[in-house]
Order: structure tokens, then C-alpha cells, then sequence
């Protein structure tokens, strides 16, 4: 009788532990969103900030938040599914190398944005001498998403079934025809999937990029501009008290970007799964 | 056909030059953030570099003692809470909650680990922070905003590492346990937990270095006093907010010492994935 009281109340417990999540996330999303909306406007869109973002609207820090993870993808995405093509179909992945990769991977995926931001200030902007811009912010950030693409990589690939290589090959086709015509599309679901995920983390990065892209204002055309990404703007308005109006709504359009990204990942793993 | 083989040998070559970029990456990273901060740790001596409470950059004194002791406290204290919180959410996903409800819950844990740092800085900066100074007093910028700011943020690892090591174990087990007369909630805590519980270190120690090594979040709420806190309601400085509020100005030795501090951060961080990455590979060759 005892423990089937006690039993009660760690149910209880249980319960009251998601119940403290979903009020954490609820609060925190609708905190922002009802005090966000009013700030929201086609005006705060499309126009520039003025005098320090005290006035005027985001755009630049839209268009420079859209470029940098654009150039990001544009460098991580190849490498990493090319990574993880040699390591799935050419058999590399027991060896040394193998081996070393993953490890690699696991240690990527674990240093902090602050490492990368100090990493890419001194060798793409102070090395390279490439500046702060979109240049060495992108290859900062893909160097960061890169083992997240490859590992979705790998796993899109490992999931493609094996009759798709023997057929392909019984007719008399090349690996790299076989990968390139069968692999490759029947993984694009799963490997779309880890690319819109890494575009998540691009879009919310500060830290890195402030030290790599700067936060120039201007409106980025080149890719050696500098730049100022939306999460980087929400930093300095909030945490200069610049506009407190401006900062809300700046941080419901990155929530919004956010939660958009979320529901294309798991739409794109849907149809994986349904695959 | 040569020339079919010839392009088949390009692409291996291209594939293998891809696979190896991120190990390249990982060298020039090491060697450059070594390279930029270990003279000035040599030239400072590292037991007063790390442990020396006195950081003056503009008086030539770069000891990081108060920052490091700051990381650990913020970081301990964020732990306190979200490792149970994590821990019970996870077990209630995997063993209690009905599939569809923990498939909703788990939905919810993507949604707050998709959440950039910014944002959740400027929530506690907005909201925790003058919670605090409102109703437990002090300037609300405090160890405790930091704490309660990146306890949130380390609750998706925490969760979903430790379902995955629950969601592991054989099925049998629990079975077994029940056959034997166990209640659900017996088979839970003597037989899954234990089973589980190097899956559920891993997802605390995980989490352990997002804490530490996260920046803006906690920069936001945390007041950044370079002095030790003597309370949990006292401004507190961390490693990673050191870096990015002096960066912008600083110059030679001071830059260094920027520097210096993430090598600390970087090998810090480096070591614990090691280990869990082999205690892991452990794990498997025991398992089988």
C-alpha cells in the first residue's frame, strides 16, 4: 500500500516535469510573440536601420542573415556529402581514416561558437586577410555545420537499400554512375533534412559571427562586405538598450524563421520515413 | 573506357580531398588557437594564468581565476536542476508517456534546442533578470539568471540523449523484471536506470560542455563583474563572456589572454568529448 502511494506521487512528479518543459517553451515563444507583433510591420521588413537600428527597420540583417548561411551551406553542403559518400560507398569507413573521422566529427560538433569565432578572426579575417565578411563568416559557419551534414549524409546513405548498388552494378554501371543516378536521389530526402537543420544553426549563430562577419549596418553586396546577421542585431539592441521595440520584434522574426525551418525538417523526414 | 576510369579515379580523389577537409579543419583550428594564446599562458606561468584572481589586461595582469571560477559556478548551478528535470522528462517519454504524447513532447525538446542563444538571452534579460532583482533582490544579472538561462538551453541534449540510452535497453530486461514480480516503476529505477546509466552520464556530461562553452546567452544575464560572486544573486563573469565583450578592443598581450582563454575552453572541451567518445566505444565492446 505504501509503494503504491509513493508510486503515485512519482507519477505525478513525471508528469510535472514535461508539463515545467512544454510551460518553459510555451512561455518563452509566447512572451516574444505577443510582444513582438506589434513592432512587426512591412516597414520593419523592408526598410534599413537608421541611427544605430533606434529607428528604421532589418532589412539589411535579413538579406545579411539569408547570405552568410547561403554561402555557409554553399561550402559545408558539398563537402560534407561528399565526406560522407566516401565513407558509406567507397568502404572507408572501418579503416584508420574512418576512424579519425569520426572523431574528428564528434570533436567539431563539440566546440563551443566562441572557439570558432576566435578561430576565424585570426585565420580567415587576420590570416586570409580577408576582413570582416560574408567570406570569412560563411567559412567560419561551415566549418561548424559540417559534421551535422555529413552525419545526416551518412545515414541518408546508409538507408538507401542494397539491391539499388547490385542491380546497378549486375548492369554493368560505374560507382560513380551508380552514386550519382540511384544513391544520391534516393538519399535527397534525408540529406535535404540535415542541410535545413544546418540552416537553423547558421540563422542563430552570434558569437562566431560577430567575431568573423563584424556587425556593419551597411547593406551586404559582396561577399567580402561585412555584415550584421539578425541574431547578431538582436545582441547589440538588446544588450545596448538601443530599442527595446525593435529587439522583440527582431527576435520574433528569427523565432518565426526558426520554427519555419523546424516544420521543413520535419516535413522533409516525413516523407524519409513514408519513403 | 580509359578515359571512364580515368574520371572514376577523379571522383574517388575528389570524394577523399571532401572527407578530409574537416580534418584539416580541426588541425588549422588547433594550431592556430594554440598558436595565438599558449606563448601568452608561457609567458604568464599557467597555474597563475588559471588561477589568479587579478584580471587587469590593462595593467598587464591576465589572471583568469575569477572567470573560471565563474564558468564552474554558472555551469554547476544550471546543471542542478536541469539534469533531474531532463532526466525524469527523458524516462517519462521513453517508459511512461503513451507514444503519441512523447512523439508531441519530443516535437516540443526539437522546438527548444532549435531556439538560437540570442533569444533566449534576450527572454532572460527581459524576463528572468528583473524577476529576480524584483523579488530575491540584487541587480537581477546574476549567477542565478544564468543558471536558470542555460539550464533551458541544455535540456534538449540532456533529454534526448538519455531517451535514446533508455529507449536502448532490451526489452527483455523490463520484461524480465515484471515476470518477477517487479512493479513498472521497481523494473524502472533497479533495472532501466542502471542499465542505462552510462548513456545518461554521457547526456550529463554533453551537456556539461554546452554550458560551458555557451556565450551569448549567458553574457546577456549574467552582469559580467570580473570579481568572484559571492552569492547566487551576484554578477558573475565567465570565460566565454570574457572573450566576446573584450575582443572588440583588445591588442597584443590582452588579445593573447582572449586567446589564451579559449585554448583553455578548447582543450577543456576537447577532453571531455574524447572521453565520452571512448568510454562510448567502451560501452559497445562491453555490450557485446
Amino acid at each position: 500500500m505504501a509503494t503504491r502511494g509513493k508510486e503515485k506521487i512519482i507519477t505525478v512528479l513525471f508528469w510535472l516535469s514535461a508539463l515545467v518543459i512544454t510551460a518553459i517553451l510555451a512561455g518563452i515563444i509566447g512572451y516574444i510573440v505577443v510582444k513582438g507583433i506589434s513592432a512587426i510591420n512591412w516597414e520593419f521588413i523592408s526598410q534599413p536601420p537608421s541611427r544605430a537600428g533606434k529607428e528604421g527597420g532589418i532589412s539589411t540583417t535579413i538579406i545579411g542573415t539569408i547570405y552568410l548561411t547561403l554561402v555557409a551551406l554553399l561550402i559545408a553542403v558539398p563537402l560534407g556529402v561528399g565526406a560522407a559518400l566516401y565513407l558509406e560507398e567507397y568502404g572507408r569507413k572501418n579503416t584508420m581514416f574512418g576512424y579519425v573521422l569520426k572523431l574528428t566529427a564528434e570533436t567539431l560538433a563539440g566546440i563551443p561558437s566562441i572557439v570558432y569565432g576566435l578561430f576565424g578572426f585570426v585565420f580567415f579575417v587576420i590570416f586570409l586577410n580577408m576582413g570582416w565578411s560574408i567570406l570569412s563568416g560563411g567559412l567560419t559557419l561551415a566549418i561548424m555545420i559540417l559534421p551535422t551534414i555529413t552525419r545526416t549524409s551518412q545515414e541518408a546513405v546508409i538507408a538507401v537499400p542494397q539491391e539499388y548498388r547490385s542491380n546497378s552494378f549486375a548492369l554493368g554501371a560505374t560507382k560513380w554512375y551508380t552514386i550519382k543516378r540511384l544513391i544520391l536521389p534516393a538519399a535527397a530526402p534525408g540529406i535535404i533534412t540535415g542541410i535545413i537543420l544546418s540552416a537553423g544553426r547558421a540563422v542563430g549563430e552570434s558569437a562566431a559571427v560577430l567575431l568573423t562577419a563584424g556587425s556593419s549596418l551597411g547593406m551586404p553586396l559582396n561577399i567580402t562586405d561585412p555584415a550584421r546577421t539578425m541574431a547578431v542585431h538582436l545582441y547589440i539592441l538588446a544588450i545596448e538598450g538601443i530599442s527595446m521595440e525593435r529587439a522583440f520584434g527582431t527576435a520574433l522574426l528569427i523565432i518565426v524563421l526558426i520554427l519555419i525551418i523546424n516544420y521543413l525538417a520535419n516535413w522533409s523526414v516525413r516523407k524519409v520515413v513514408r519513403q | 573506357m580509359k578515359k571512364n576510369k580515368l574520371s572514376e579515379g577523379l571522383v574517388e580523389i575528389l570524394l577523399r580531398i571532401s572527407a578530409g577537409a574537416s580534418v584539416l579543419a580541426i588541425i588549422i583550428i588547433t594550431v592556430f588557437i594554440f598558436y595565438k594564446g599558449i606563448p601568452l599562458i608561457a609567458k604568464v606561468g599557467i597555474i597563475d594564468f588559471l588561477f589568479n584572481l587579478k584580471w587587469v589586461p590593462t595593467n598587464g595582469s591576465f589572471g583568469i581565476g575569477a572567470m573560471v571560477i565563474g564558468s564552474l559556478a554558472v555551469t554547476f548551478c544550471s546543471l542542478v536542476w536541469s539534469v533531474p528535470l531532463g532526466i525524469m522528462t527523458a524516462i517519462l517519454m521513453a517508459e511512461i508517456a503513451p507514444p503519441k504524447l512523447a512523439d508531441v513532447l519530443a516535437r516540443f525538446v526539437e522546438l527548444l534546442a532549435g531556439i538560437p542563444s540570442v533569444v533566449y538571452g534576450f527572454f532572460g534579460l527581459i524576463v528572468i533578470v528583473p524577476f529576480i532583482r524584483n523579488h530575491l533582490g540584487g541587480v537581477g544579472l546574476s549567477v542565478l539568471a544564468g543558471a536558470i538561462v542555460l539550464g533551458i538551453m541544455i535540456l534538449p541534449t540532456i533529454i534526448n540523449i538519455s531517451r535514446d540510452a533508455i529507449l536502448a535497453i532490451p526489452k527483455e530486461y523490463k520484461e524480465n523484471s515484471l515476470a518477477l514480480g517487479a512493479t513498472h516503476y521497481q523494473s524502472i529505477f533497479r533495472v532501466i536506470l542502471p542499465a542505462a546509466s552510462s548513456g545518461i552520464i554521457t547526456a550529463i556530461v554533453l551537456g556539461l560542455g554546452r554550458a560551458i562553452g555557451e556565450t551569448m546567452a549567458v553574457l546577456m544575464v549574467t552582469g559580467n563583474a570580473a570579481v568572484l560572486p559571492d552569492s547566487l544573486l551576484a554578477p558573475v563573469r565567465t570565460m566565454t563572456s570574457n572573450i566576446v565583450l573584450e575582443m572588440g578592443y583588445a591588442a597584443g598581450d590582452h588579445q593573447a589572454a582572449l586567446f589564451a582563454t579559449g585554448t583553455v575552453l578548447f582543450i577543456f572541451i576537447v577532453i571531455l568529448n574524447l572521453a565520452v567518445s571512448i568510454s562510448m566505444k567502451a560501452g559497445t565492446e562491453n555490450g557485446n
